[in-house]
Protein backbone atom coordinates (compact mmCIF):
# COMPACT_ATOMS: atom_id res chain seq x y z
CA UNK A 1 0.00 0.00 0.00
CA UNK A 2 0.86 3.28 -0.85
CA UNK A 3 2.39 5.82 1.50
CA UNK A 4 -0.78 8.32 1.52
CA UNK A 5 -0.12 11.75 3.21
CA UNK A 6 -1.64 13.16 6.28
CA UNK A 7 -3.90 15.18 4.31
CA UNK A 8 -4.28 14.32 0.87
CA UNK A 9 -6.33 15.17 -1.74
CA UNK A 10 -6.76 12.91 -4.73
CA UNK A 11 -8.41 13.77 -8.00
CA UNK A 12 -10.57 16.77 -6.30
CA UNK A 13 -13.11 17.98 -9.07
CA UNK A 14 -15.77 20.28 -8.04
CA UNK A 15 -18.04 21.58 -10.06
CA UNK A 16 -21.32 23.79 -9.47
CA UNK A 17 -24.63 23.88 -11.37
CA UNK A 18 -25.54 27.07 -13.70
CA UNK A 19 -28.17 28.27 -15.34
CA UNK A 20 -25.61 27.96 -18.98
CA UNK A 21 -24.39 24.12 -16.97
CA UNK A 22 -22.14 23.38 -14.89
CA UNK A 23 -19.33 25.45 -13.92
CA UNK A 24 -15.68 23.20 -13.16
CA UNK A 25 -14.47 25.54 -10.59
CA UNK A 26 -11.30 23.31 -9.99
CA UNK A 27 -10.08 19.88 -12.10
CA UNK A 28 -8.24 16.90 -10.76
CA UNK A 29 -5.78 18.37 -7.90
CA UNK A 30 -4.14 16.69 -6.01
CA UNK A 31 -2.19 17.63 -3.24
CA UNK A 32 -0.12 15.87 -0.04
CA UNK A 33 0.24 18.11 3.25
CA UNK A 34 2.19 16.62 5.83
CA UNK A 35 1.14 16.81 9.55
CA UNK A 36 2.97 19.94 11.21
CA UNK A 37 3.31 21.44 7.40
CA UNK A 38 2.61 24.91 6.63
CA UNK A 39 0.82 25.43 3.27
CA UNK A 40 0.11 28.59 1.77
CA UNK A 41 -2.71 28.63 -1.49
CA UNK A 42 -2.19 30.91 -3.74
CA UNK A 43 -3.79 32.66 -6.86
CA UNK A 44 -6.01 35.23 -8.67
CA UNK A 45 -9.61 35.72 -7.68
CA UNK A 46 -11.98 33.16 -8.60
CA UNK A 47 -9.37 30.59 -8.94
CA UNK A 48 -11.26 27.90 -7.00
CA UNK A 49 -8.99 28.63 -3.68
CA UNK A 50 -11.99 29.07 -1.57
CA UNK A 51 -13.55 26.02 -3.09
CA UNK A 52 -10.81 23.75 -2.55
CA UNK A 53 -10.32 25.41 1.17
CA UNK A 54 -14.30 24.20 1.48
CA UNK A 55 -13.85 20.75 0.01
CA UNK A 56 -11.12 20.40 2.73
CA UNK A 57 -13.51 21.87 5.14
CA UNK A 58 -16.39 19.78 3.62
CA UNK A 59 -18.72 22.51 3.30
CA UNK A 60 -18.64 21.44 -0.65
CA UNK A 61 -18.60 17.64 -1.88
CA UNK A 62 -16.26 17.02 -4.38
CA UNK A 63 -17.76 16.25 -7.74
CA UNK A 64 -14.83 13.69 -8.17
CA UNK A 65 -12.17 12.59 -6.05
CA UNK A 66 -11.44 12.37 -2.14
CA UNK A 67 -10.01 14.35 0.75
CA UNK A 68 -8.08 11.96 3.19
CA UNK A 69 -7.21 13.43 6.45
CA UNK A 70 -5.25 11.20 8.85
CA UNK A 71 -6.51 8.11 6.89
CA UNK A 72 -10.05 9.02 7.41
CA UNK A 73 -11.95 10.12 4.23
CA UNK A 74 -13.87 13.78 4.09
CA UNK A 75 -17.19 13.42 3.79
CA UNK A 76 -19.08 16.35 6.22
CA UNK A 77 -17.75 19.24 8.15
CA UNK A 78 -16.44 18.48 11.55
CA UNK A 79 -14.68 20.49 14.29
CA UNK A 80 -11.33 18.53 13.82
CA UNK A 81 -11.07 20.92 10.40
CA UNK A 82 -11.75 23.93 11.94
CA UNK A 83 -12.28 26.93 9.77
CA UNK A 84 -10.59 30.44 9.89
CA UNK A 85 -13.07 32.83 7.84
CA UNK A 86 -12.07 36.26 6.36
CA UNK A 87 -14.77 38.24 7.94
CA UNK A 88 -14.36 36.29 11.32
CA UNK A 89 -17.42 34.94 11.81
CA UNK A 90 -17.85 35.09 15.66
CA UNK A 91 -21.42 35.75 16.65
CA UNK A 92 -22.07 39.08 17.85
CA UNK A 93 -24.80 38.21 20.35
CA UNK A 94 -21.94 36.31 22.40
CA UNK A 95 -19.16 37.55 24.53
CA UNK A 96 -15.93 36.65 23.44
CA UNK A 97 -15.67 34.05 25.88
CA UNK A 98 -18.76 32.77 25.22
CA UNK A 99 -17.56 32.55 21.39
CA UNK A 100 -14.88 30.30 22.11
CA UNK A 101 -16.77 28.37 24.86
CA UNK A 102 -19.25 27.59 21.58
CA UNK A 103 -16.53 25.50 20.24
CA UNK A 104 -14.94 24.11 23.09
CA UNK A 105 -18.28 23.11 24.30
CA UNK A 106 -18.56 20.82 21.17
CA UNK A 107 -15.17 19.38 21.10
CA UNK A 108 -14.24 18.44 24.80
CA UNK A 109 -17.47 15.75 25.70
CA UNK A 110 -17.12 14.73 29.12
CA UNK A 111 -14.90 17.43 30.09
CA UNK A 112 -16.11 19.70 33.54
CA UNK A 113 -16.99 23.07 33.23
CA UNK A 114 -14.34 24.38 34.95
CA UNK A 115 -11.48 22.71 32.89
CA UNK A 116 -13.61 24.12 29.80
CA UNK A 117 -13.92 27.53 30.62
CA UNK A 118 -9.75 27.18 31.61
CA UNK A 119 -9.22 25.67 28.37
CA UNK A 120 -11.49 28.78 26.88
CA UNK A 121 -8.90 31.13 28.98
CA UNK A 122 -6.01 29.56 27.59
CA UNK A 123 -6.80 29.50 24.40
CA UNK A 124 -7.58 33.45 24.59
CA UNK A 125 -4.11 34.06 25.94
CA UNK A 126 -2.30 32.14 23.29
CA UNK A 127 -3.97 35.38 20.99
CA UNK A 128 -3.59 37.69 23.52
CA UNK A 129 -7.05 38.20 24.09
CA UNK A 130 -7.96 37.24 27.55
CA UNK A 131 -8.00 40.46 28.71
CA UNK A 132 -11.23 41.12 26.67
CA UNK A 133 -12.75 37.61 27.19
CA UNK A 134 -16.18 39.71 28.35
CA UNK A 135 -16.69 41.73 25.53
CA UNK A 136 -18.64 40.90 22.62
CA UNK A 137 -17.43 41.87 19.16
CA UNK A 138 -18.67 44.55 18.45
CA UNK A 139 -16.54 46.22 21.02
CA UNK A 140 -13.30 44.99 19.26
CA UNK A 141 -11.03 46.43 16.43
CA UNK A 142 -11.38 43.91 13.47
CA UNK A 143 -7.59 42.61 14.46
CA UNK A 144 -8.91 41.38 17.57
CA UNK A 145 -11.79 40.00 16.22
CA UNK A 146 -9.71 37.87 14.09
CA UNK A 147 -7.72 36.99 17.10
CA UNK A 148 -10.39 36.00 18.69
CA UNK A 149 -11.33 33.97 15.68
CA UNK A 150 -7.98 32.44 15.68
CA UNK A 151 -8.39 31.30 19.30
CA UNK A 152 -12.05 29.73 19.00
CA UNK A 153 -10.42 27.43 15.76
CA UNK A 154 -7.59 26.51 17.65
CA UNK A 155 -9.87 25.37 21.01
CA UNK A 156 -11.08 22.92 18.88
CA UNK A 157 -7.89 21.17 18.81
CA UNK A 158 -7.90 20.42 14.96
CA UNK A 159 -6.16 17.88 13.13
CA UNK A 160 -6.18 20.65 10.61
CA UNK A 161 -6.59 24.10 10.91
CA UNK A 162 -7.76 25.49 7.49
CA UNK A 163 -7.60 29.25 7.08
CA UNK A 164 -9.35 31.59 4.43
CA UNK A 165 -7.97 35.15 3.74
CA UNK A 166 -7.67 35.06 7.39
CA UNK A 167 -5.46 38.90 7.13
CA UNK A 168 -7.46 39.91 4.13
CA UNK A 169 -9.30 42.17 5.56
CA UNK A 170 -6.52 43.94 8.13
CA UNK A 171 -4.31 46.93 7.49
CA UNK A 172 -1.21 46.05 6.76
CA UNK A 173 0.08 46.60 10.46
CA UNK A 174 -2.54 44.83 12.08
CA UNK A 175 -2.13 42.20 9.40
CA UNK A 176 2.01 41.70 10.60
CA UNK A 177 1.32 41.45 14.25
CA UNK A 178 -1.45 38.91 13.21
CA UNK A 179 1.14 36.49 11.06
CA UNK A 180 3.58 36.82 14.02
CA UNK A 181 0.84 35.89 16.29
CA UNK A 182 -0.14 32.63 13.64
CA UNK A 183 3.79 31.99 12.96
CA UNK A 184 4.19 31.88 16.83
CA UNK A 185 0.98 29.63 17.50
CA UNK A 186 1.80 27.22 14.88
CA UNK A 187 5.58 26.56 16.35
CA UNK A 188 3.83 25.81 19.26
CA UNK A 189 1.17 23.76 18.97
CA UNK A 190 2.65 22.54 15.35
CA UNK A 191 -0.57 22.73 13.73
CA UNK A 192 -0.95 21.88 10.32
CA UNK A 193 -2.20 24.85 8.09
CA UNK A 194 -3.74 25.67 4.65
CA UNK A 195 -4.12 29.12 4.68
CA UNK A 196 -5.53 30.71 1.24
CA UNK A 197 -3.69 34.21 0.27
CA UNK A 198 -4.03 37.13 -1.96
CA UNK A 199 -0.78 38.55 -0.72
CA UNK A 200 2.93 37.28 -1.72
CA UNK A 201 5.01 38.50 0.86
CA UNK A 202 2.42 36.70 3.80
CA UNK A 203 2.68 33.67 1.86
CA UNK A 204 6.38 33.43 1.62
CA UNK A 205 6.72 34.30 4.74
CA UNK A 206 4.37 31.88 6.47
CA UNK A 207 4.67 29.13 4.43
CA UNK A 208 6.60 26.24 4.29
CA UNK A 209 5.09 25.89 0.97
CA UNK A 210 3.18 27.90 -1.68
CA UNK A 211 0.71 26.04 -4.09
CA UNK A 212 0.16 28.33 -6.77
CA UNK A 213 -2.99 27.70 -8.64
CA UNK A 214 -3.64 28.80 -12.18
CA UNK A 215 -6.91 30.85 -13.37
CA UNK A 216 -10.41 29.24 -13.36
CA UNK A 217 -12.55 27.85 -14.60
CA UNK A 218 -11.27 24.35 -14.03
CA UNK A 219 -8.52 25.21 -12.24
CA UNK A 220 -5.51 23.64 -11.02
CA UNK A 221 -1.66 23.46 -9.36
CA UNK A 222 0.31 25.76 -11.29
CA UNK A 223 3.91 24.96 -9.32
CA UNK A 224 4.27 23.81 -5.52
CA UNK A 225 7.07 25.46 -4.24
CA UNK A 226 8.91 24.86 -1.21
CA UNK A 227 10.37 28.31 0.98
CA UNK A 228 13.24 26.91 2.32
CA UNK A 229 13.84 29.56 5.35
CA UNK A 230 15.02 28.36 8.98
CA UNK A 231 12.37 28.99 11.63
CA UNK A 232 11.69 31.23 13.61
CA UNK A 233 11.21 33.71 10.87
CA UNK A 234 11.66 36.60 11.22
CA UNK A 235 9.86 39.72 8.60
CA UNK A 236 13.06 41.87 9.16
CA UNK A 237 15.92 39.29 8.76
CA UNK A 238 13.87 37.72 6.09
CA UNK A 239 14.02 40.64 3.68
CA UNK A 240 17.49 40.11 3.70
CA UNK A 241 17.70 36.66 2.70
CA UNK A 242 18.35 35.74 -0.57
CA UNK A 243 16.12 32.39 -0.68
CA UNK A 244 13.45 34.75 0.74
CA UNK A 245 13.86 37.21 -2.16
CA UNK A 246 14.11 34.37 -4.97
CA UNK A 247 10.79 32.91 -3.54
CA UNK A 248 9.18 36.01 -3.34
CA UNK A 249 10.18 36.59 -6.86
CA UNK A 250 8.68 33.19 -8.14
CA UNK A 251 5.56 33.42 -7.06
CA UNK A 252 5.35 37.10 -8.70
CA UNK A 253 6.51 35.85 -12.21
CA UNK A 254 3.71 33.16 -11.35
CA UNK A 255 0.72 35.16 -10.47
CA UNK A 256 1.99 38.11 -12.80
CA UNK A 257 3.14 36.80 -16.13
CA UNK A 258 2.89 33.31 -16.15
CA UNK A 259 -0.89 33.87 -15.09
CA UNK A 260 -1.85 37.07 -14.72
CA UNK A 261 -5.19 38.34 -13.57
CA UNK A 262 -7.81 37.13 -16.27
CA UNK A 263 -9.79 39.77 -15.87
CA UNK A 264 -6.72 42.13 -16.68
CA UNK A 265 -5.91 39.86 -20.05
CA UNK A 266 -9.35 40.16 -21.43
CA UNK A 267 -8.69 43.90 -20.93
CA UNK B 1 -25.85 76.38 24.53
CA UNK B 2 -23.47 77.18 21.86
CA UNK B 3 -24.52 75.64 18.48
CA UNK B 4 -22.12 77.50 16.11
CA UNK B 5 -19.21 75.28 14.57
CA UNK B 6 -16.24 75.91 16.41
CA UNK B 7 -13.93 77.69 13.84
CA UNK B 8 -10.44 75.98 12.74
CA UNK B 9 -7.33 77.76 13.95
CA UNK B 10 -6.19 80.63 11.96
CA UNK B 11 -3.11 79.75 10.55
CA UNK B 12 0.27 80.19 12.14
CA UNK B 13 1.68 83.03 10.51
CA UNK B 14 4.70 82.60 8.25
CA UNK B 15 7.93 83.53 9.31
CA UNK B 16 8.09 85.61 6.55
CA UNK B 17 5.19 87.62 7.67
CA UNK B 18 6.60 88.13 11.13
CA UNK B 19 8.94 90.59 9.01
CA UNK B 20 11.51 91.85 10.64
CA UNK B 21 15.64 90.65 9.86
CA UNK B 22 15.53 88.24 13.32
CA UNK B 23 12.58 86.55 12.56
CA UNK B 24 14.26 83.23 12.77
CA UNK B 25 15.22 83.77 16.14
CA UNK B 26 11.87 85.24 16.99
CA UNK B 27 9.51 82.72 15.33
CA UNK B 28 7.20 80.91 17.97
CA UNK B 29 6.13 77.65 17.66
CA UNK B 30 2.76 77.39 17.91
CA UNK B 31 0.91 74.11 19.19
CA UNK B 32 -1.08 72.11 16.85
CA UNK B 33 -4.41 72.49 18.13
CA UNK B 34 -4.02 75.51 19.93
CA UNK B 35 -5.78 74.98 23.46
CA UNK B 36 -8.82 76.60 23.28
CA UNK B 37 -8.92 79.31 25.67
CA UNK B 38 -12.49 80.35 27.84
CA UNK B 39 -11.93 84.11 26.06
CA UNK B 40 -11.43 82.86 22.31
CA UNK B 41 -14.73 80.45 23.24
CA UNK B 42 -17.00 82.88 23.82
CA UNK B 43 -15.33 85.54 20.90
CA UNK B 44 -16.56 82.56 18.54
CA UNK B 45 -19.59 81.47 20.10
CA UNK B 46 -21.26 84.60 19.08
CA UNK B 47 -24.59 86.43 20.48
CA UNK B 48 -26.49 84.02 22.74
CA UNK B 49 -30.13 83.30 21.40
CA UNK B 50 -32.23 84.08 24.54
CA UNK B 51 -34.40 80.78 24.45
CA UNK B 52 -30.46 79.27 25.46
CA UNK B 53 -29.85 81.49 27.78
CA UNK B 54 -32.87 80.66 29.88
CA UNK B 55 -31.39 76.95 29.48
CA UNK B 56 -28.32 77.67 30.34
CA UNK B 57 -29.35 78.44 34.25
CA UNK B 58 -30.22 74.83 34.39
CA UNK B 59 -28.48 71.60 34.86
CA UNK B 60 -26.87 69.56 32.79
CA UNK B 61 -29.25 66.73 32.68
CA UNK B 62 -32.30 68.81 33.08
CA UNK B 63 -31.42 71.29 30.35
CA UNK B 64 -30.70 67.93 27.80
CA UNK B 65 -34.35 67.17 28.76
CA UNK B 66 -36.04 69.74 28.84
CA UNK B 67 -34.56 70.51 25.35
CA UNK B 68 -35.94 67.18 24.40
CA UNK B 69 -39.54 67.82 25.43
CA UNK B 70 -39.71 71.76 24.86
CA UNK B 71 -40.14 71.73 21.05
CA UNK B 72 -43.19 68.38 21.80
CA UNK B 73 -44.77 70.52 24.45
CA UNK B 74 -44.74 74.04 22.50
CA UNK B 75 -46.30 72.28 19.28
CA UNK B 76 -49.28 70.60 21.40
CA UNK B 77 -49.74 74.12 23.37
CA UNK B 78 -50.02 75.86 20.16
CA UNK B 79 -52.01 73.22 18.35
CA UNK B 80 -54.40 73.41 21.42
CA UNK B 81 -54.59 77.35 21.09
CA UNK B 82 -55.26 77.49 17.72
CA UNK B 83 -58.04 74.48 18.16
CA UNK B 84 -59.53 76.39 20.62
CA UNK B 85 -59.35 79.76 18.55
CA UNK B 86 -61.03 78.30 15.79
CA UNK B 87 -63.47 75.89 17.25
CA UNK B 88 -64.05 78.17 20.28
CA UNK B 89 -67.37 80.48 19.20
CA UNK B 90 -70.66 79.25 20.07
CA UNK B 91 -72.04 76.44 17.24
CA UNK B 92 -68.86 75.27 16.23
CA UNK B 93 -69.39 71.33 14.96
CA UNK B 94 -66.48 70.35 16.53
CA UNK B 95 -65.98 71.20 20.75
CA UNK B 96 -63.14 73.31 21.68
CA UNK B 97 -60.23 71.87 23.89
CA UNK B 98 -62.21 73.92 27.01
CA UNK B 99 -65.47 72.65 25.92
CA UNK B 100 -63.89 68.95 26.22
CA UNK B 101 -62.73 69.87 29.45
CA UNK B 102 -66.06 71.24 30.71
CA UNK B 103 -68.67 68.29 29.30
CA UNK B 104 -66.27 65.65 29.82
CA UNK B 105 -65.09 66.52 32.83
CA UNK B 106 -65.52 63.35 35.16
CA UNK B 107 -64.14 61.36 31.81
CA UNK B 108 -61.18 62.84 32.73
CA UNK B 109 -60.24 62.79 35.87
CA UNK B 110 -61.89 59.31 36.52
CA UNK B 111 -60.74 57.06 34.31
CA UNK B 112 -60.49 54.00 36.54
CA UNK B 113 -64.23 54.33 38.15
CA UNK B 114 -65.82 50.71 37.97
CA UNK B 115 -62.37 49.18 38.03
CA UNK B 116 -60.94 47.48 41.22
CA UNK B 117 -57.94 45.27 42.02
CA UNK B 118 -57.73 43.22 44.60
CA UNK B 119 -56.22 39.45 45.25
CA UNK B 120 -57.79 37.89 42.48
CA UNK B 121 -57.13 40.33 40.38
CA UNK B 122 -58.81 43.15 37.87
CA UNK B 123 -62.26 43.28 37.99
CA UNK B 124 -64.54 45.70 35.98
CA UNK B 125 -67.98 46.53 36.62
CA UNK B 126 -70.77 45.07 34.81
CA UNK B 127 -72.95 46.54 32.55
CA UNK B 128 -70.43 49.19 30.84
CA UNK B 129 -71.16 52.32 33.27
CA UNK B 130 -67.26 52.17 34.03
CA UNK B 131 -64.32 54.97 33.44
CA UNK B 132 -62.20 55.09 30.33
CA UNK B 133 -59.46 52.71 31.85
CA UNK B 134 -61.88 49.87 32.37
CA UNK B 135 -62.93 49.82 28.56
CA UNK B 136 -59.18 50.16 27.41
CA UNK B 137 -58.15 47.07 29.77
CA UNK B 138 -61.22 45.03 28.54
CA UNK B 139 -60.07 45.83 24.75
CA UNK B 140 -55.97 45.61 25.75
CA UNK B 141 -57.23 41.67 27.09
CA UNK B 142 -58.14 41.06 23.54
CA UNK B 143 -55.10 42.56 22.24
CA UNK B 144 -53.03 40.46 24.33
CA UNK B 145 -55.01 37.07 23.77
CA UNK B 146 -55.31 37.72 19.57
CA UNK B 147 -51.61 39.33 19.26
CA UNK B 148 -50.02 36.87 21.50
CA UNK B 149 -51.49 34.24 19.26
CA UNK B 150 -50.22 35.78 16.41
CA UNK B 151 -46.85 36.30 18.12
CA UNK B 152 -46.44 32.62 18.53
CA UNK B 153 -47.64 31.60 15.28
CA UNK B 154 -46.33 34.02 13.18
CA UNK B 155 -42.76 33.16 14.59
CA UNK B 156 -43.36 29.37 13.72
CA UNK B 157 -44.58 29.76 10.32
CA UNK B 158 -41.98 32.55 9.59
CA UNK B 159 -38.76 30.46 10.34
CA UNK B 160 -40.92 28.10 8.74
CA UNK B 161 -41.07 29.39 5.17
CA UNK B 162 -37.64 31.23 6.13
CA UNK B 163 -35.96 28.11 6.29
CA UNK B 164 -37.37 25.65 3.73
CA UNK B 165 -37.42 27.26 -0.01
CA UNK B 166 -40.22 24.54 -0.58
CA UNK B 167 -42.25 25.70 2.12
CA UNK B 168 -41.35 29.25 1.10
CA UNK B 169 -42.77 29.08 -2.41
CA UNK B 170 -45.62 27.06 -1.38
CA UNK B 171 -46.89 29.62 1.28
CA UNK B 172 -45.55 33.21 0.51
CA UNK B 173 -47.91 33.71 -1.94
CA UNK B 174 -51.32 32.98 0.21
CA UNK B 175 -49.95 35.01 3.00
CA UNK B 176 -48.81 38.41 0.28
CA UNK B 177 -52.30 37.89 -0.49
CA UNK B 178 -54.13 37.69 3.02
CA UNK B 179 -52.17 40.13 4.47
CA UNK B 180 -53.70 43.27 1.92
CA UNK B 181 -57.47 42.09 3.40
CA UNK B 182 -58.26 44.73 5.85
CA UNK B 183 -59.63 43.75 9.00
CA UNK B 184 -63.44 44.64 9.35
CA UNK B 185 -63.50 42.53 6.25
CA UNK B 186 -62.91 39.67 8.06
CA UNK B 187 -65.33 40.06 10.65
CA UNK B 188 -68.33 38.22 8.44
CA UNK B 189 -65.78 35.39 8.29
CA UNK B 190 -64.91 35.60 11.75
CA UNK B 191 -68.50 35.57 13.16
CA UNK B 192 -69.52 33.14 11.07
CA UNK B 193 -66.90 30.58 12.26
CA UNK B 194 -66.96 30.94 15.74
CA UNK B 195 -70.70 32.33 16.51
CA UNK B 196 -69.66 34.36 18.89
CA UNK B 197 -68.03 38.06 19.51
CA UNK B 198 -65.53 36.79 22.09
CA UNK B 199 -63.33 34.61 19.97
CA UNK B 200 -64.26 36.05 16.67
CA UNK B 201 -62.62 39.59 18.35
CA UNK B 202 -59.52 37.59 19.22
CA UNK B 203 -59.26 36.29 15.67
CA UNK B 204 -59.81 39.42 13.79
CA UNK B 205 -56.90 40.50 16.00
CA UNK B 206 -54.81 37.34 15.17
CA UNK B 207 -55.67 37.82 11.55
CA UNK B 208 -54.77 41.25 11.53
CA UNK B 209 -51.37 40.57 13.72
CA UNK B 210 -49.86 38.03 12.09
CA UNK B 211 -48.38 39.13 8.79
CA UNK B 212 -45.86 41.46 9.67
CA UNK B 213 -44.34 38.85 12.07
CA UNK B 214 -44.17 36.07 9.52
CA UNK B 215 -42.68 38.15 6.91
CA UNK B 216 -40.51 40.35 8.54
CA UNK B 217 -38.90 36.28 10.78
CA UNK B 218 -38.48 35.07 7.45
CA UNK B 219 -36.49 38.17 5.74
CA UNK B 220 -34.64 37.49 8.65
CA UNK B 221 -34.32 34.00 8.33
CA UNK B 222 -33.22 34.33 4.67
CA UNK B 223 -30.90 37.32 5.48
CA UNK B 224 -28.95 35.47 8.06
CA UNK B 225 -25.31 35.62 6.86
CA UNK B 226 -23.79 32.32 5.72
CA UNK B 227 -21.24 32.40 7.50
CA UNK B 228 -22.78 32.04 10.26
CA UNK B 229 -24.25 28.71 8.96
CA UNK B 230 -20.81 27.84 8.00
CA UNK B 231 -19.41 28.47 11.43
CA UNK B 232 -22.72 26.18 12.56
CA UNK B 233 -21.66 23.21 9.73
CA UNK B 234 -17.70 23.79 11.42
CA UNK B 235 -18.76 23.31 14.73
CA UNK B 236 -21.19 20.18 13.95
CA UNK B 237 -23.72 22.06 15.82
CA UNK B 238 -26.95 20.17 17.02
CA UNK B 239 -30.05 21.26 15.29
CA UNK B 240 -31.77 22.71 18.71
CA UNK B 241 -28.25 24.15 19.12
CA UNK B 242 -28.30 25.91 16.19
CA UNK B 243 -31.80 27.04 16.52
CA UNK B 244 -31.56 28.46 19.98
CA UNK B 245 -27.92 29.78 19.77
CA UNK B 246 -27.68 30.85 16.55
CA UNK B 247 -30.88 31.20 14.29
CA UNK B 248 -33.06 32.76 16.86
CA UNK B 249 -30.45 35.19 18.14
CA UNK B 250 -29.65 36.24 14.30
CA UNK B 251 -33.26 37.02 13.47
CA UNK B 252 -34.35 38.45 16.54
CA UNK B 253 -34.02 42.38 15.36
CA UNK B 254 -36.56 41.12 12.12
CA UNK B 255 -38.40 39.08 14.56
CA UNK B 256 -38.84 42.67 16.56
CA UNK B 257 -39.37 44.59 13.79
CA UNK B 258 -42.29 42.47 12.17
CA UNK B 259 -43.93 42.70 16.22
CA UNK B 260 -43.80 46.25 16.50
CA UNK B 261 -45.53 46.76 13.29
CA UNK B 262 -48.40 43.70 14.65
CA UNK B 263 -48.57 45.65 17.81
CA UNK B 264 -49.67 48.66 16.26
CA UNK B 265 -52.04 46.78 13.45
CA UNK B 266 -53.86 44.82 16.24
CA UNK B 267 -54.98 47.99 18.39
CA UNK B 268 -56.08 49.37 15.42
CA UNK B 269 -57.84 46.47 14.80
CA UNK B 270 -59.43 45.97 18.09
CA UNK B 271 -61.13 49.61 18.08
CA UNK B 272 -62.71 48.89 14.78
CA UNK B 273 -63.79 45.24 15.91
CA UNK B 274 -65.17 46.44 19.28
CA UNK B 275 -66.96 49.22 17.28
CA UNK B 276 -69.27 46.92 15.50
CA UNK B 277 -69.52 44.20 18.29
CA UNK B 278 -70.62 46.07 21.51
CA UNK B 279 -70.50 45.19 25.65
CA UNK B 280 -67.17 46.65 26.72
CA UNK B 281 -64.04 47.67 24.94
CA UNK B 282 -62.35 51.55 24.16
CA UNK B 283 -63.87 50.75 20.31
CA UNK B 284 -67.23 50.16 21.65
CA UNK B 285 -67.07 53.05 23.86
CA UNK B 286 -66.11 55.56 20.82
CA UNK B 287 -69.48 53.72 19.17
CA UNK B 288 -71.16 54.65 22.21
CA UNK B 289 -70.68 58.16 22.78
CA UNK B 290 -70.85 58.60 19.01
CA UNK B 291 -74.32 57.76 19.13
CA UNK B 292 -75.19 59.49 22.65
CA UNK B 293 -73.91 62.92 20.77
CA UNK B 294 -71.13 62.85 23.70
CA UNK B 295 -68.61 63.98 20.77
CA UNK B 296 -66.74 65.26 24.07
CA UNK B 297 -66.39 61.88 25.20
CA UNK B 298 -65.48 60.34 21.59
CA UNK B 299 -62.23 63.18 21.66
CA UNK B 300 -60.98 61.70 25.22
CA UNK B 301 -60.95 58.29 23.69
CA UNK B 302 -59.62 59.15 20.88
CA UNK B 303 -56.26 61.14 23.20
CA UNK B 304 -56.48 58.06 25.26
CA UNK B 305 -56.13 54.96 22.61
CA UNK B 306 -53.43 57.54 21.19
CA UNK B 307 -51.37 57.15 24.05
CA UNK B 308 -51.94 53.36 24.55
CA UNK B 309 -50.80 52.48 20.96
CA UNK B 310 -47.62 54.47 21.44
CA UNK B 311 -47.02 53.10 24.87
CA UNK B 312 -47.46 49.64 23.25
CA UNK B 313 -44.86 50.31 20.88
CA UNK B 314 -42.23 51.75 22.87
CA UNK B 315 -42.88 48.48 25.19
CA UNK B 316 -42.76 46.15 22.44
CA UNK B 317 -39.31 48.09 20.77
CA UNK B 318 -37.89 48.41 24.12
CA UNK B 319 -38.24 44.15 24.84
CA UNK B 320 -36.94 43.72 21.67
CA UNK B 321 -34.01 45.85 22.83
CA UNK B 322 -33.12 44.11 25.64
CA UNK B 323 -33.62 40.53 24.07
CA UNK B 324 -31.44 41.65 21.81
CA UNK B 325 -28.27 42.63 23.70
CA UNK B 326 -28.99 39.54 25.70
CA UNK B 327 -29.31 36.96 23.37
Amino acid sequence: MKHRAYLALEGITVSFPTRRGTFVAVKDIDLSIEKGQFVALIGHSGCGKSTLLNAIAGLVKPARGVVFLDGDVVDAPGPDRAMIFQDHSLLPWMTVEENVRLAVDQTTPGKSKAERRDWVLHNLELVQMAHAAGKRPGELSGGMKQRVGIARAIAMNPRVLLMDEPFGALDALTRASLQDAVMAIQAQLNSTVVMITHDVDEAVLLADRVVMMTNGPEAGIGEDMAIDLPRPRNRIEAADMPAYNHARHEVLHFLHQRFSNPVDRAA
Amino acid sequence: MNTQPISPDPLPQPASAVGTSNAKAKAEIIPHPRPPSAARLSEMAGPVPPISRLLAALPDRLRSAAATVLPTVVTLVALLVVWQVICGPEGSSLPSPLKIWTESHDLIVHPFKGVSLDFSGLHIAEGGDVGIAGHIIASLKRVAMGYGLAAIAGIALGILIGQSVIAYRALDPLFQVLRTIPPLAWLPISLAIFQQAAPSTVFLIFITAIWPVILNTAAGVQAMPPTYRNVARVLALSPTTYFFRIMLPATVPYMFTGLRISVGMSWLAIVAAEMVQGGTGIGFFIWDSYNSSLLTDTIVALVWIGMVGFTLDRLVAWIGRRIAHQA
